[in-house]
């Protein structure tokens, strides 16, 4: 299928920060596509250059094979949801959806018929002649929704559209937004710095940092294969491990060397030859943790560590322990607590282990993102 | 009893300015309404009894005429005054912090020049040897002969001046609390830029423009001394006609009469505004999000 709206090496500069550094982007038709990043990555850069708000420097912008990279807010066929909706203050609700429409210079029947329709969609019929600031927060929300998909637009850009709304709140709108997307197959661009949002969300994902893309795929993907080390501190939490390539014990594994530990293995599906330095990232779910020695199976890596840190989550317990000159973190669900007949508690001599599938190479690494991993400190007291 | 105790709070509190304007304002009103119907002596002074002749003279075509040119001098005042004030007030308030305080001090720097002086100030400037008359001429635009004072024209000029800043002000105020974001909202919704002007920030800045409105509008139709300094005897005021009775007639009770008129045509515009404010004032909480 033909790309539907792409951006093509798109920059944009504010003074001396780079906001956006050469971005391209392919997103399809219908898609539910979501710019993930933390503050000031850029993402809303993109989408404020998407809706006509700013030029970019360089790059081009494509509508469905059109460049509207010049094209002026009003003129695209793409809509914005903002981030605390912009709800006119002055209008009704039912003035706030049709304005749109009114702008058109639609006929009045039309603009009539077409906002019953839109205010029975977001269940907001009998609120129709109230003005914005006497909802409340979800039936803005949805008013802006509305606002936004009277016009059926190509795209529908949403900038953060949950942020201003409490966590019970947010969790059911992510799931009204899923329902809409479904029903009105409008490419959807959404823009987040919620790691949740955008992966229940999403078909699509692309995590930004300082203005570049750091990688594009599925949510899974994000998630299980994380290419850089920004990606899988970012997004999740990880172990980083520093080490280098010793040989190949089978073609798609390599076994690494890592300092003060024993060699682990680690599928290569990068082919990174022999003798390189390379970056291995473990999701702490990922490990698991026992005060028996595990059996050895091929591909299982399995190292002795002392618990430095038990920190009881409800759901799952996380544990900090020492193995060698490293800290890892480890996840670990309970079927049963109280019941455990061999508790891990404060200082144990424990195993833990991981299967060398479950482990990533990192094509890029930086010594920053190491911080965006929270450990606790190491001593009480040190920072 | 609480409500009741509050109630009692509040007519303590407004009780001092209650007492100021009733001596200050209230009783001197009255005293020019029972003026109004008392006769004029021919010395200066009250006679006695009680007479309707005087508001029955205001029907005078004389009168109704300046009545009449009073109205829309004021009123083409203080629409030139918005379309003034309106593009400024936005200016003002979309520069950069430092740029703003000294565009507000411009704005303000003309009150520190007594009134009378600054009104002084543009008989020198129009005057016909002045360099704007020189400079017209020369351009071709104004004819050697025709003078730029003494006319409606050099009326209205000074009267925009001199009430542009207050004009200014509240637009100011409310173009800057104004959230910008609500213009590309309807950009984003397909209007154009002036549409957008015209149907979200026009409403949205609603509140100072009628303030605006109302503080160019009503001193204007009282203004006497613009009038009489650079003003000529086709365009006189009802403020003049009013200072002309007490201060080269004497007839008291007939300058009366015709304040009465000013108060009328001063109140009209007030009460409008207040009964629109009314209306908007109901407010109800909003309601939790507990629907589903």
């Amino acid at each position: 299928m033909a790309e539907f709206f792409e951006f093509k090496n798109v920059s944009k500069r504010f003074g001396s920060i780079q906001a956006v550094d050469g971005v391209s982007l392919e997103i399809k038709r219908g898609e539910f596509f979501a710019l993930l990043g933390p503050s000031g990555c850029g993402k809303t850069t993109m989408l404020r250059v998407a809706a006509g708000f700013e030029t970019p420097d360089s790059g081009r912008v494509f509508l469905d094979g059109r460049d509207i990279t010049d094209l002026s807010p009003n003129r695209r066929r793409v809509n914005t949801i903002f981030q605390s909706y912009a709800l006119f203050p002055h209008l009704t609700v039912r003035d706030n959806i049709g304005f749109g429409l009114q702008i058109a210079k639609k006929p009045k029947a039309e603009i009539g018929r077409e906002v019953e329709a839109m205010l029975s969609l977001i269940r907001l019929e009998d609120q129709a002649d109230k003005k914005p600031d006497l909802l409340s927060g979800g039936q803005r929300q949805r008013v802006a929704v509305a606002r936004a998909l009277i016009n059926k637009p190509d795209v529908l850009l949403l900038d953060e559209p949950l942020a201003a709304l409490d966590l019970k709140l947010r969790q059911r709108m992510l799931i009204e937004l899923d329902l809409i997307h479904d029903q009105v197959g409008i490419t959807f661009l959404y823009v987040t710095h919620d790691q949740g949002e955008a992966m229940s969300l999403s078909d699509r994902i692309a995590v930004m940092n300082a203005g570049r893309i750091e990688q594009i795929g599925p949510p899974a993907e994000i998630y299980e294969a994380p290419r850089t080390s920004f990606v899988a501190a970012f997004i999740g939490d990880t172990n980083f491990l520093e080490g280098v390539v010793a040989d190949h014990p089978e073609p798609e594994y390599s076994r690494l060397r890592i300092d003060g530990l024993p060699d682990v293995m680690v599928y290569n599906d990068k082919q990174i030859a022999d003798g390189n330095k390379v970056f291995l990232s473990v999701r702490p779910e990922k490990i698991q943790i026992s005060r028996d020695r595990p059996e050895s199976k091929t591909k299982r890596n399995a190292v002795p560590a002392v618990v430095e840190d038990v920190i009881y989550l409800g759901p799952t317990t996380k544990y900090w322990v020492r193995a060698g000159n490293h800290r890892l973190q480890i996840l670990r669900q309970h079927a049963r607590f109280f019941l455990d007949e061999k508790p891990i508690r404060w200082k144990d001599d424990v195993w833990v282990f991981w299967h060398g599938d479950d482990g990533f190479m990192l094509e890029r690494f930086r010594r920053d993102d190491e911080k965006l991993v929270a450990a606790p400190p190491q001593k009480v007291g040190d920072e | 009893m609480k409500r009741l105790r509050r109630r009692g709070q509040e007519i303590l509190l407004t009780l001092p300015s209650f007492f100021w304007l009733s001596l200050f304002f209230l009783i001197p009103t009255a005293l020019v309404f029972i003026l109004a119907f008392r006769p004029a002596d021919p010395f200066g002074g009250i006679g006695r009894g009680w007479t309707t002749a005087t508001i029955k003279g205001l029907a005078d075509p004389q009168y109704l005429a300046i009545a009449w040119r009073t109205l829309w001098v004021s009123f083409l005042a203080t629409a030139i005054c918005m379309l003034l004030a309106v593009p400024t007030g936005y200016a003002v308030a979309r520069v950069s912090e430092r740029r703003r305080n000294l565009l507000l001090m411009l704005v303000i720097v003309p009150f520190w020049t007594s009134f009378l002086i600054r009104v002084f100030a543009w008989k020198s400037i129009l005057h016909p040897e002045g360099f704007i008359k020189k400079i017209l001429v020369f351009l071709g635009l104004v004819d050697p002969g025709a003078s730029l004072l003494y006319n409606l024209g050099s009326v209205i000029l000074v009267t925009v001046y001199t009430f542009l800043p207050f004009a200014i002000l509240p637009i100011y105020a409310a173009a800057e609390k104004f959230d910008y974001r609500l213009i590309e909202a309807a950009r984003d919704l397909g209007a154009r830029p002036f549409e957008a002007f015209r149907k979200v920030f026009l409403p949205g800045i609603r509140q100072g423009l009628v303030t605006a409105v109302l503080v160019v509008f009503i001193p204007a139709l009282g203004s006497y001394v613009i009038p009489d300094i650079v003003g000529g005897p086709g365009s006189e005021l009802l403020g003049n006609k009013i200072a002309q009775r007490v201060f080269v007639d004497r007839n008291l009770p007939l300058a009366g009469g015709l304040s009465i008129v000013l108060i009328l045509a001063v109140l009209a515009p007030l009460l409008a505004v207040l009964a629109l404010q009314r209306e908007k004032s109901r407010i109800e909480p909003p309601p939790a999000d507990t629907e589903s």
